[in-house]
């Protein structure tokens, strides 16, 4: 039996698809400048002179790396109204993935900032600079970019887990996709678009992703 | 008597004997037997289930027991199943089929059926605190649906524009989405809505509105007026005085709509 490939079923519902690139690049963008920012303090927080600070870091972190990012999602989203707090889907989306993109940043970070030589944190306090300074000045340009790939590659992760959010009616690209093929039961073409939808995201993410680390640690010629 | 005689007396009895059988209706022969035999589901909730101590319980099996005590007679029930439910009854196996039976022309034209007896219908359900009679009153609500079940279709249909309609792939997200508050209403069978609220949940699905009627009914052989009539009449007298109502409440947990 000959399968007719008819990929202009779709384009009735190039709305819906629009719809959710828009809504998946949004929650992408937010979940990864909050995700990062989170993982930057969480970093610091591991290397904090107080162990019970650095164990509470710790303790979130591996709860976050060590469970499925549905279930964190759906406990967010489905169990927390339980305590009192419901969200909408977007905003339960964008907190799964930025508690999830905080905690795989934070170890991510801190194995850039381990790498830096002691000599250099050394060098910063015999010029009687503080935690702080030494931290902003000296520690996290270089940590950000010697595992800037790593950290590209995680931002990207995030980005195609967002395609989880659509078990809680997120309308992002996969909503889109699984409700088109619902309604013209055509599964070849619409996953189809859906994977070369998420695989030019993927590719124009790594690359905007690439440009501003190159903007942000720019290489400076020695002097 | 000649030959002749003899033998047309004996042709006209053979052929009278069988036409005096075949005018005792179903009902004739079931009173004379004293037995009601009724095909019932067992695996079925809340419409026929076996329970613990292994005899079968459930809205179809009551029903049946309705019917057999109006007769007079005592009930047989015949556990089946979707798929031997209609060969049992037009090979005689049973008198009647009660198991959630939907009627459609298919069926039709194998079997009768009678009057409805069970709701079995797609409605929109929530809190009592939210006051919604029909499709105009869902604006400003956020309903919860299965993608791509009968629900969502004809909801879609029938909605105010305004209206959030939230898709969740399965029936375990829609019934999660209504019980922890994440949508006001919940479209979905009464079935289901039923089996949510026999868990005693925070927020009750009451029903609102029907979206789809397809009720059930019970299934006979054709040709058996005198009988249909007898069970139609039954059901009716059930629903006058309040028995089929009971055995709803009992097993849907709802009453029955107004109008079956």
């Amino acid at each position: 039996m000959a399968y007719k490939f008819d990929f202009g079923a779709i384009v009735p519902h190039w709305e819906l698809l629009l719809d959710g690139v828009v809504l998946t690049t949004e929650l992408t963008v937010i979940g990864a400048i909050v995700g990062v920012s989170l993982g930057t303090l969480g970093a610091w927080a591991r290397a904090s002179r107080a162990p019970v600070i650095s164990q509470i870091v710790g303790i979130y972190v591996e709860l976050i790396r060590n469970t499925p990012f549905l279930v964190q999602l759906f406990f967010i989203f489905f169990g927390l109204p339980a305590l009192g707090v419901k969200l909408s889907e977007f905003q339960a989306a964008v907190l799964a993935m930025i508690v999830n993109l905080g905690a795989y940043s934070t170890e991510i970070i801190r194995a850039g900032i381990l790498a830096i030589p002691k000599g250099q944190v050394e060098a910063a306090q015999s010029l009687a600079m503080n935690r702080v300074q030494i931290f902003r000045y000296v520690v996290i340009r270089p940590a950000l970019k010697k595992i800037w790939p790593a950290l590209s590659s995680q931002i990207v992760i995030v980005m195609l887990g967002s395609s989880v959010c659509s078990q809680i009616a997120a309308e992002e690209l996969t909503f889109a996709a699984n409700y088109i093929q619902a309604v013209n039961f055509r599964a070849f073409e619409v996953y189809f678009v859906a994977t070369a939808l998420y695989l030019a995201m993927s590719v124009l993410l790594r690359w905007v992703l690439k440009i501003f680390g190159n903007f942000l640690f720019e290489r400076r010629s020695h002097v | 008597m000649n030959k002749f005689l003899k033998s047309t007396i004996a042709a006209i009895a053979m052929i009278a004997a069988p036409l005096a059988g075949a005018s005792a209706g179903a009902l004739d022969t079931i009173k004379e037997a004293g037995v009601l035999k009724v095909a019932v589901p067992q695996d079925f909730p809340p419409f026929g289930t076996v329970g613990a101590d292994m005899q079968p319980k459930g809205y179809d099996i009551d029903m049946a027991a309705l019917i057999a005590d109006d007769l007079g007679v005592k009930l047989e029930l015949v556990p089946v199943a979707s798929s031997n439910r209609i060969p049992y009854l037009t090979t005689g196996k049973v008198d009647l089929v009660i198991s959630s039976l939907g009627k459609n022309p298919d069926r039709e034209k194998v079997i009768d059926f009678t009057d409805p007896y069970a709701p079995f219908y797609n409605g929109v359900f929530g809190p009592a605190d939210i006051a919604v009679k029909g499709a105009e009153d869902l604006a400003g609500h956020s309903v919860g649906v299965t993608r791509g079940a009968i629900e969502d279709l004809e909801l879609t249909k029938i909605a105010p524009a305004d209206l959030e309609i939230k898709r969740y792939e399965d029936n375990n997200g829609t019934i999660s989405a209504f019980l922890s508050g994440q949508v006001d209403l919940i479209a979905t069978g009464n079935v289901t809505a039923a089996a949510i609220i026999e868990r005693n949940p925070p927020r009750k699905p009451e029903p609102k509105f029907l979206i789809k009627n397809s009720p059930c009914y019970v299934g006979l052989n054709k040709e058996e007026d005198a009988f249909k009539a007898k069970v139609n009449e039954i059901i009716a007298a059930s629903i006058a005085d309040g028995r089929l109502n009971a055995i709803a409440e009992k097993w849907l947990g709802i009453p029955l709509p107004e109008k079956l």
